[in-house]
């Protein structure tokens, strides 16, 4: 084979849907899980559960322990340091609505909120959605050939009334690294808070929040080969200032009367209720499985599937590749063929990809199309994978046209 | 009740094919034999949400009988709908409101079309016929 990955045995998913004969290729939707993690679940729950931070019991305290060293984890994982917090929620989408109510009270009208053209439904619709409530602008910097954010716009765009910027990192549908650097730097002296989209981002290579110099930070656990249901977000100190609380309830409250009370400072008093604790522990086992491995290794496989796979697509008559990807995922067209049709197609044969419009419909309205076919990779597919595509692909192709 | 002509001929056709590539290309030939939608039926009114591509669907009680009429620009989802047709076209509104549709697809070896993670639109275009039956029952 042409690209194995030493580490698809890791997941014993992969080998089961094999058996099905599924070749899973939507890794950008979720990922399949390290043995380490069910493991970590498995263990948890067969060891006693408890809730956390309540309890004086020793389950409780076996259970907070957990708990609290996969914050670290995480903390480590970008490089936190001191200089911010780990607030746990139930996934990115989540992270983003708890800032998009908690800074509401910064906006007054005509500020101006600054989104990219390429944005996830998850960190569009908040924003939006805020403009709406307190009658700011939303400003939408527009993308250059490539489905980069074009900075010679982002210049004039992002201005003195520019009061948050909320980009991606990297795009869930067009496969490129954001100017992250250049966009933080310029909407901080204009005073501006900035926020990161690290959904897709997070997943491909090592980041450091403290060199992006955002203010906040936000991934989803599922996509990072963890569980459902857990979300990040990361908040610089100096930014969590102003964030308000959000969701009220048990565990963030210090002090409560039947008329009033006090709340806990972060991270906590972003964490109402119950968390995900199985969730979060699992995580961590994620995170721990995913710093054994050798990490150059990792974005070395990761980028020879993906030249392998853009290759592939671009010798292939009649494809068009949306922008021009540079890791994880390709989305492509193909002139006179319905993307329905093709999906359709695809998925009779056992590839598991992505059709339609990848919760990004202005995206792909300002692009003209109804929607598109995603590939996307892990680090557990191999060229194998990539061959049972092309050929399901050809197949398809044959059949339609 | 008996069934349609039609429906008759594409039970037939269908039981009978044993590949995924036939069943395939049988979809779209019968997509292919949907009779062509007016321009002006072709409105944003007429649009079923909620489906990948763009369907069209109308309906309406001629003498007691339901005639429905689609389109789509997805060739999958056209056969899909002309299978449909194929069934519902004909029937009293009492047939209509009896018949059971997902087991006809089922009878087809197509329900897997009809999973709820399928976004081809089938479902939306069942809900959107059972609503257009019910306004003019
Ligand atoms: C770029 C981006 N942002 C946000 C999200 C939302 O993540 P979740 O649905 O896990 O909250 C996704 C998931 O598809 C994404 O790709």
């Amino acid at each position: 084979m042409l690209v194995p990955s030493p580490w698809r045995a890791d997941f014993p998913a992969i080998a089961t849907l094999q058996r099905q004969d599924q070749t899973y290729l939507d890794n950008a939707a979720t990922t399949q899980k390290p043995q380490a993690l069910l493991d970590a679940i498995s263990h948890y729950y067969a060891n006693g559960a408890a809730n956390v931070h309540r309890a004086q019991h020793l389950p409780g305290a076996h259970a907070t322990q957990a708990f609290e060293d996969s914050r670290s984890k995480v903390a480590q994982w970008l490089n936190a340091g001191g200089s911010g917090q780990i607030v746990f929620t139930h996934g990115a989408t989540s992270a983003l609505n708890l800032l998009a109510y908690g800074l509401e009270h910064l906006f007054n009208a005509g500020d101006e909120i600054v989104v990219s053209a390429l944005e996830h439904h998850a960190n569009l619709l908040p924003w939006q959605q805020l403009a709406k409530r307190r009658a700011a602008t939303l400003v939408v910097l527009p993308l250059n050939d490539d489905g980069v954010i074009d900075l010679t716009a982002a210049a004039e765009l992002i201005g003195p009334r520019t009061r948050l910027l909320a980009v991606s990192q990297l795009s869930n549908v067009l496969g490129a690294w954001q100017p992250l650097q250049t966009l933080i730097t310029t909407a901080k002296a204009h005073g501006a808070l900035t926020v990161v989209d690290g959904a897709q981002g997070i997943v491909h290579g090592r980041h450091d929040v403290q060199a992006l110099g955002c203010d906040f930070y936000v991934f989803s656990s599922h996509k990072l080969y963890g569980p459902d249901g857990v979300g990040v977000l990361f908040g610089r100190n100096e930014a969590l200032h102003h964030l308000h609380h959000w969701q009220f309830g048990g565990e963030m409250v210090q002090q409560a009367d039947y008329h009033s009370a006090s709340f806990r400072p972060a991270p906590l008093g972003f964490e109402a209720g119950t968390p995900p604790i199985a969730g979060v522990i699992g995580l961590g086992a994620s995170l721990d499985y995913l710093s054994s491995l050798d990490q150059p290794a990792v974005i070395a496989h990761e980028a020879a599937l993906h030249e392998y796979l853009l290759r592939g697509l671009k010798a292939r008559n009649g494809v068009r590749v949306l922008g021009s990807p540079q890791v994880a995922l390709v989305s492509f067209v193909v002139e006179g063929v319905h993307n329905a049709d093709l999906a359709h197609l695809l998925t009779e044969q056992g590839i598991a990809v992505r059709a339609g419009h990848h919760c990004a419909m202005p995206l792909l309205k300002a692009m003209h199309l109804s929607g598109a076919i995603r590939v996307s990779l892990a680090l557990y597919n191999d060229s194998d994978d990539l061959e049972r595509f092309f050929e399901a692909l050809d197949q398809a192709l044959d059949m339609l046209r | 009740m008996s069934l349609p002509v039609e429906a008759v001929a594409a039970l037939e056709a269908f039981q009978a094919v044993g590949s995924w590539e036939q069943r395939a290309r049988m979809l779209m030939q019968w997509g292919e034999r949907l009779p062509a939608l007016p321009a002006e039926d072709k409105v944003d009114a007429n649009l079923v949400q909620g489906c990948e591509s763009l369907v069209w669907l109308v309906g309406q009680l001629h003498d007691g009988h339901w005639q429905f009429a689609a389109s789509s620009e997805a060739r999958m989802i056209r056969g899909l709908v002309a299978l449909l047709l194929a069934r519902v076209n004909g029937l009293s509104a009492a047939e209509l409101q009896a018949v059971d549709l997902p087991d006809w697809f089922n009878q087809l070896g197509l329900s897997r079309q009809l999973s709820p993670s399928r976004s081809n639109g089938l479902n939306a275009v069942l809900q959107r016929m059972r609503a257009l039956s019910l306004i003019q029952n």
